[in-house]
């Protein structure tokens, strides 16, 4: 692991409010956003974020836990993945 | 955008829809100082050693699995073949040592512990005598503890007396799990050429030449591959092969970061990669649907073999680009029950055990998780053991035989294990007997291909 930034991928049906419910959510887990952008995969809205939380403490098991409550919420699917998930298939 | 998106969804993709999993984080741990004469002194040693050991495998394996959102299957400890770390116990039978293995792997979490194994590819010592004449008490006894024998080496030919005994333990072995369908006979391999750092099971132990506690993974995938084969609009084989060995590379470097990361935090050796297609009876999560993607009706029809050989090789060669720590098996499994794409050609009459049998010339195992007649003679077991090894033995490959001679069952028949296991149709075998040859005994010499020094 060598950084402290993480993917999030929200993935459901496009409807008001994703955005600002899974962002407040971050806000309260002090996650700073590095990036962000928005597509479609098999025609379901997807957000996809390059976030990041340098504190040593952060506790990240509860962070996804309250991600993933937020998206039950919201209906859609909401996953927080280290960046080296990605990276390291990718990239050589 | 520092990683690409598309590039993340294509991830998220083969973890959401195609069954990309970790299949196993496998805790490889020596037990040569856990050596003594008295049993119990032996299983206490051991008991300690794996518990200490793999204290914090499953919390540390759960904590990698969470960061990156991949999903590890199994977690499981292999260990020191067990006839050798009990060769000086003087106790007739070693089964209360497998109770000890499975009492271990309960306290720790684990999903399977393997090791009760033998190498006895040139001959017996009391030990492995002991310890392959137990295999069907312990087999019986317990729920994870699994067991190989190694009985055939390139450099060491055929044991054939090993194999004509493995094929009256393996029916032991069914007629004591009978309730269950012989559900004993899934957690035996036998060996040719075994592997010493496999972290698949039921072939796992942990070789002499390993260190004290090292971290060997597993990576499957079977489903990405058949997607990505199926993705590409008329291709040609080369264009298919190109892309199952850029497929298999990814596969691979996920594998190899979880494994760093496990062993790193656990603080011991990160040992292989192994990246084997290993299939699941989830639908598409097949190696038969990716030989169909290649254009045949059914798995197991003429072309079938040369298929194969195209998929292995494309595996292990994006394997090997992607991690430096390429070991076990990597290759392709062709487990019968634990594939729904098999069973169906089983079912449909397309495969049958001969065509299964050349095809693991090709591929990185043997024949594994097959069903056979419940009466079938031990004999023709060992027979069918036997051509295997030989396949084994001349290709410089490994090749193993997980057979499962169910209780009470006929051709047409299907038993039912479950879970990764699976169920697996009944096959038929060859009517004519092997028995006068495998009651010859002997060793079958190693062939010229040894003779590299």
């Amino acid at each position: 692991m060598t950084s402290s930034r993480f993917v999030i991928t929200v993935i459901g049906g496009d409807k008001v409010g994703i955005v600002a419910g899974i962002t407040s959510v971050m806000a309260r887990f002090s996650v700073n956003i590095v990036d962000i952008s928005q597509t479609t995969m098999q025609d379901l809205f997807t957000m996809i974020m390059l976030a990041e939380n340098k504190d040593s403490d952060f506790d990240l098991s509860a962070f996804q836990k309250a991600m993933s409550d937020e998206g039950d919420r919201l209906g859609v699917e909401v996953k927080v993945q280290h960046e080296d998930a990605f990276r390291f298939m990718h990239r050589i | 955008m520092l990683i690409h998106p598309e590039e993340i969804l294509e991830t998220i993709q083969m973890l959401k829809m195609e069954h990309l999993d970790i299949r196993t984080v496998t805790m490889g741990i020596s037990l040569r100082d856990c050596s003594h004469p008295d049993v119990d002194v032996f299983n206490e040693n051991i008991y300690n050693k794996i518990t200490t050991s793999a204290r914090d495998l499953v919390k540390t394996t759960e904590d990698v699995q969470n960061l990156y959102g991949i999903p590890v299957i199994n977690k499981r400890i292999s260990v020191t073949p067990i006839a050798i770390v009990a060769e000086s116990c003087k106790t007739p039978d070693l089964v209360s040592v497998a109770r000890t293995m499975d009492k271990a792997a309960e306290a720790v979490g684990v999903d399977f512990i393997g090791g009760f194994s033998a190498l006895v590819h040139k001959g017996f010592t009391p030990g492995d005598l002991r310890l392959i004449n137990s295999i069907p008490e312990a087999l019986a006894s317990t729920n994870k503890v699994c067991s190989s024998v190694n009985v055939a080496t390139t450099k060491a030919g055929i044991n054939m007396d090993a194999v004509a005994l493995m094929g009256k333990i393996i029916k032991e072995t069914a007629e004591l799990t009978r309730e269950a369908g012989g559900i004993g006979c899934a957690k035996l391999v036998v060996f040719a050429n075994a592997p010493e750092d496999n972290p698949f099971m039921a072939g796992a132990f942990h070789g002499i030449g390993e260190p004290d506690c090292v971290i060997n993974v597993g990576v499957s995938g079977p489903g990405v591959v058949n997607a990505a084969v199926r993705e590409l609009e008329d291709p040609d084989l080369g264009e298919i092969a190109e892309t199952i060995k850029k497929t298999a590379f990814k596969i691979t470097r996920m594998g190899e970061m979880v494994g760093r990361e496990v062993s790193r935090r656990i603080g011991a050796d990160f040992g292989v990669l192994d990246l084997s297609l290993a299939p699941t009876p989830a639908i598409g999560d097949s190696v038969a649907a990716i030989l169909e993607a290649m254009g045949l009706e059914r798995c197991g029809t003429h072309g079938t073999t040369a298929a194969l050989a195209l998929l292995n090789d494309a595996v292990k060669k994006g394997g090997s680009m992607a991690s430096s720590s390429v070991g076990g098996l990597s290759g392709a499994f062709i487990p019968v029950s634990e594939d729904a794409g098999m069973i169906r050609a089983v079912e449909d009459g397309a495969l049958s055990l001969e065509k299964l049998e050349a095809m693991t010339s090709v591929c990185s195992v043997g024949l594994d998780m097959i069903a056979v007649p419940g009466d079938t003679p031990a004999s023709t077991i060992s027979a069918i053991i036997a051509d295997e090894m030989a396949i084994g033995v001349v290709n410089r490959k490994t090749t193993a035989v997980r057979i499962i001679p169910a209780p009470g069952k006929d051709v047409g028949d299907r038993i039912e294990f479950g879970g990764l296991l699976g169920s697996a149709p009944v096959m038929r075998v060859n009517p004519f007997s092997s028995e006068t040859f495998i009651a010859r005994g002997g060793r079958i010499p190693a062939s010229i291909q040894a003779l590299t020094n």
